[in-house]
């Protein structure tokens, strides 16, 4: 039989349905499933706004009869349990047997469970099933207390081959009935399975969502397509026909950002290009019509963006009348958040985490003081024209856009807002880029900041936002990331690593634990999604000391290249077996130098002495991965030593001395990585 | 574009609107008599939202936002822009088709248009109030915001109603297919520009320039006290059917548009700001909640 399940809703927000499909689809599939009305049922979801279609075809008329076998009381149990026991099971005593239930010999009775029609089950269960949908954000409609859902429930269709499944939710009884478009279907009209799609049609209301992508790509401009806003589109409308308009080209002065900014954020057009990439003064925007014959849409979508425009000119000239460098103070008056105070006052410790930054870069692994930073504030803050003096001063006049109009208006243009009036007021160049990339990267695909003032900016931003909420207990749990804390972490991972800026980040950290932990996670996510290293490399890796990422990404690079040699894996197995006796031996180090009078002549000794060539070859060696060669060549000396030599010796110092040797090789070579993680084979 | 003879003037689209959700059953009240920001914190949506009894109004209201004031020189944006505010308490289960019909009443043919419901939900921290809801498009123009109100002064409601409010300036540039607001006709002869463009200079000169800080936080003070010393009266009162609780929200009304002015003024520092919304808010969700409280006495009794 087949199943059709459509909840009529009021306009769904586009950006929900996707996650409301998939629940829908597999909580069906496992309702079926889980009552045996089908073995494999192929559920197939679709959506447009205003209606969640679930249909399912191969299921059962009925729920099979099942049998149940109900254990009673033990075969010695007085008569009236046995009667009792009968009785409950609604059968004489004399219809019950006597089994083993594998402990004992026991009364038992082989009930027969009869199976029920699907469509009962079906009406039973969709209710509950629908309005467990998961949504963001819910509403109630019919009063306090009242069912819960996305927007209110206005028509329910559920057909088991075409008989209605009989329920209720929120006063709106299920039927056969549907709804077609807004404005250019009828209210209600009855459908079947077979018939769904094509009434739905009639009634100018696409169902596939890939049909509805298609219909929008189908249009002679050629547009840039930006594949968010196409999903969006695709969810917000029901028969989508896309129109072409265009503006006064005198509009191209203004900065392309922002008229982009204006049509796909504001008004959800899609921006055109010229055939040699520049703007062109055209727009496509998407009805929810079957098309524009008099134009009205098109002059209407017209007017709208031109007043827009206008706006943006407005706020842009106005803007221009106070530079960024004049609205530094009015930066008090801009909360950045409650407890960590105004802009102003970020902007003044991002200053301070430029110039530290500028610090770490000049005295790569020194301890930094205050009279460094003092020195470094005094040496360039006037100049002379170099990338220290251009971060510290765009550092200074990053957030001063957020007192414009612009941004006021278009908050997602913050920062390129900035650049872009410093690049108008005369700045330096390297200033205004430096400005305009702070934001950057605002996600995992995105690039960093083009230069390095732009990447040491965003750093300082970043950094201080995290430090600051990590401090006064702002720290992200589950899905609650409200000050996008993830992205900020995600970005300076990606920023120290493809920028190749050698700092010292769990110093910049300042100790905070949490923070480093968070940041460890970030890193983790780093090298595994974008560069593809093995959990385990990674957790060797971060489980030795470490400060600077591209060290770590480099010993990430010599693990990864050793790691097919014959040596490797086998060492990683005994370094694994060298932690577990260190452990269970509950061994933490001697205090006093290894005694080498105690070492036995043969494998332990060989093994001390190869251990020394190695530490000191591994001191000289260029690189982590030569390192990583001389310890995995280690590895017959270690075989050789766990084969012929016994740990736990007889004699408590010699035993003591052995525990020792293996607790400094292990502490050596386990400041690049600790190979007990690696997860070997053996 | 609309043919020229059927398009209405400003005045003619009110009254049609009135005409139209007066026949469909809501009580047509005149615009409430103290500043606000907002028609949904006159106290025919506040206070009425509130509560198990039935309602339906519908009401233009002149709406002051200080910091929007533009001296009359942005074509789209105003100090004082008027919001035809419509409470449908409970939702009638065809509330989208009524509100689509309304459109159609003031001359919009909505199968020759572009509508589009997009998410859009409300919330307004001083009131402690919030719902869902959309934006409402029209070929690309944002007309109306309507909401599903679920809390109000931080009470859930008992019904639910639906807040639809059309921004009547715009809806009217659109339909006369003028650029700036001051060009939309009011009525024959008479240009928006005409009736409004005084405010608009006025009081952005007041609010952004004139206004004096000290005094301004001294009437605050003054309605903040006025509002409080009600509400602890009528907490005590023995008399609470007849307590003058409308006047306290008055009050509370005044502190809120003090607050706006204030912030336009640039008067109010970063730290100061959540303690004053907070200051307006307490008032505000006592107000609510006495006037609950108001009520049920008067269905008990």
């Amino acid at each position: 039989m087949n199943l059709l399940v459509e909840i009529g809703a009021e306009e769904i927000p586009d950006w929900m349905i996707a996650g409301a499909l998939e629940y829908l689809g597999s909580a069906v599939g496992n309702l079926l499933k889980e009552d045996s009305l089908a073995e494999n049922p192929a559920v197939r979801t679709d959506a447009t706004p205003r209606r969640l279609v679930v249909r399912a075809e191969g299921i059962a008329a009925r729920k099979p009869d099942t049998e149940e076998r109900v254990w009673g009381p033990a075969k010695s149990a007085p008569p009236a349990a046995v009667a009792g026991f009968a009785k409950k099971q609604g059968v004489a005593p004399d219809q019950l047997e006597v089994l083993n239930d594998g402990k004992a010999e026991k009364f038992s009775y082989l009930r027969k469970v009869p199976g029920r029609p699907a469509t009962e089950i079906l009406a039973e269960a969709l209710p509950q099933l629908i309005l467990k949908t998961p949504f963001p954000k819910t509403m109630y409609w019919t009063g306090k207390g009242g069912v819960r859902f996305i927007r209110p429930i206005r028509w329910i269709v559920a057909l088991l081959d075409n008989e209605i499944i009989p329920f209720e939710i929120a006063g709106v009884a299920s039927g056969n009935e549907s709804s077609g478009h807004r404005k250019l279907g009828a209210a209600r009209f009855p459908v079947t399975y077979e018939t769904f799609e094509e009434k739905l049609r009639d009634n100018y209301v696409i169902l596939s969502a890939e049909e509805r992508r298609a219909r929008i790509r189908a249009v002679a401009t050629k547009y840039k397509c930006d594949n968010r806003l196409l999903d969006t589109l695709v969810n917000l409308t029901e028969w989508p026909t896309p129109i072409t308009g265009s503006f006064d080209p005198e509009f191209l002065d203004l900065p392309k950002e922002v008229l982009i900014t204006v049509m796909r954020s504001h008004q959800k057009y899609f921006s055109v290009e010229t055939p040699d990439g520049n703007l062109a003064p055209q727009f496509v925007a998407v009805t929810n019509t079957d098309g524009d014959p008099e134009g009205l849409i098109r002059h209407g979508n017209e007017r709208v963006l031109k007043a827009r425009f206008n706006d943006a000119r407005f706020f842009w000239d106005s803007d221009q009348k106070k530079k960024l460098s004049e609205r530094i103070a009015d930066l008090a008056n801009v909360t950045f958040q409650a407890k960590l105070g105004s802009y102003l006052e970020k902007t003044e410790r991002m200053d301070q985490l430029v110039l530290t930054l500028i610090v770490h870069r000049e005295k790569p692994g020194k301890a930094l003081t205050e009279e460094d930073l003092r020195e470094a504030k005094v040496r360039y803050a006037f100049g002379p024209d170099s990338p220290e003096f251009y971060a510290v001063r765009a550092s200074r006049l990053s957030k001063t856009d957020l007192t414009t109009e612009l941004v006021k208006e278009f908050t997602e243009l913050q920062g390129v807002v900035g650049g872009l009036y410093a690049r108008a007021q005369g700045e330096p160049e390297e200033v205004a880029v430096a400005i305009y990339d702070h934001y950057k990267p605002v996600s995992m695909e995105d690039s960093i900041p083009r230069s390095i003032e732009g990447q040491l900016l965003a750093l300082a931003d970043k950094l201080d936002t995290l430090r600051g909420c990590f401090k006064v207990g702002l720290i992200p749990s589950g899905s609650k990331d409200p000050f996008a804390l993830r992205r900020a972490a995600q970005g300076i991972v990606k920023i120290l690593i493809e920028g190749k800026l050698r700092l010292p980040i769990q110093t910049l950290c300042e100790g905070d634990k949490t923070l480093i932990d968070f940041l460890a996670e970030r890193i983790r996510h780093y090298f595994r999604e974008i560069r593809g290293f093995e959990y385990d490399e990674i957790n060797a890796v971060l489980a030795a000391p470490w400060d600077d990422l591209l060290d770590v990404e480099e010993r990430l690079e010599a693990i990864r290249q050793v790691r097919p040699t014959p040596n490797f894996e086998p060492l990683a197995a005994s370094f694994k077996r060298i932690r577990n006796i260190l452990r269970q031996a509950e061994f933490a180090g001697l205090a006093e130098p290894l005694n080498e009078k105690l070492l036995e002549r043969g494998p332990e000794t060989e093994l001390y002495q190869a251990f020394e060539a190695t530490r000191l070859a591994c001191r000289l060696a260029p690189d982590h991965w030569t390192r990583m060669e001389h310890i995995a060549a280690l590895r017959p000396k270690v075989d050789q030593f766990f084969d012929k030599v016994l740990v736990n010796a007889p004699d408590p110092e010699v035993r003591r001395n052995r525990l020792s040797l293996l607790h400094i090789m292990m502490a050596e070579f386990s400041t690049i990585a600790d190979f007990s993680e690696i997860v070997t084979a053996s | 574009m609309p043919p020229a003879t059927s398009v209405p003037s400003f005045q003619e689209i009110v009254l049609r609107l009135k005409q139209y959700w007066g026949d469909r059953g809501c009580i047509i009240q005149e615009p409430f008599d103290v500043e606000v920001g907002a028609g949904t914190m006159c106290p025919e949506t506040f206070l009425r939202v509130l509560g198990p009894k039935p309602y339906r109004t519908a009401y233009v209201q002149p709406s002051r936002r200080p910091a929007d004031g533009r001296y009359g020189d942005n074509p789209n944006r105003l100090y004082k822009h008027m919001q035809l505010q419509v409470i449908l308490k409970p939702t009638p289960v065809d509330v989208i088709e009524q509100y689509m019909g309304s459109l159609e009443a003031i001359g919009i043919d909505l199968r020759k248009h572009d509508l589009k419901l997009e998410e859009d939900n409300w919330e307004s921290p001083t009131l402690g109030a919030w719902g869902v809801g959309w934006q409402v498009m029209l070929d690309g123009l944002e007309i109306t915001q309507f909401t599903y109100f679920q809390q109000c002064g931080g009470i859930d409601l008992e019904l639910v109603p639906a807040e639809i409010t059309y921004g009547l300036e715009r809806l009217t540039a659109f339909l006369q297919g003028v650029d700036s607001v001051y060009d939309i006709e009011w009525t024959p002869g008479v240009k928006y520009r005409d009736v409004r463009y005084a405010d608009e200079l006025q009081y952005s000169v007041y609010n952004f320039e004139m206004a004096d800080v000290p005094t301004l936080w001294k009437l605050f003070e003054i309605h903040e006290g006025e509002a409080k010393r009600l509400l602890e009266l009528f907490a005590a009162s023995k008399e609470k059917a007849r307590f003058p609780l409308l006047a306290a929200y008055d009050h509370v009304l005044k502190c809120s548009n003090l607050f706006n002015t204030l912030d336009a003024r640039g008067a109010i520092s970063v730290t100061e700001r959540v303690g004053v919304i907070a200051r307006v808010r307490k008032q505000a969700v006592g107000a609510a909640e006495a006037w609950l409280l108001q009520q049920q006495g008067e269905v008990a009794a």
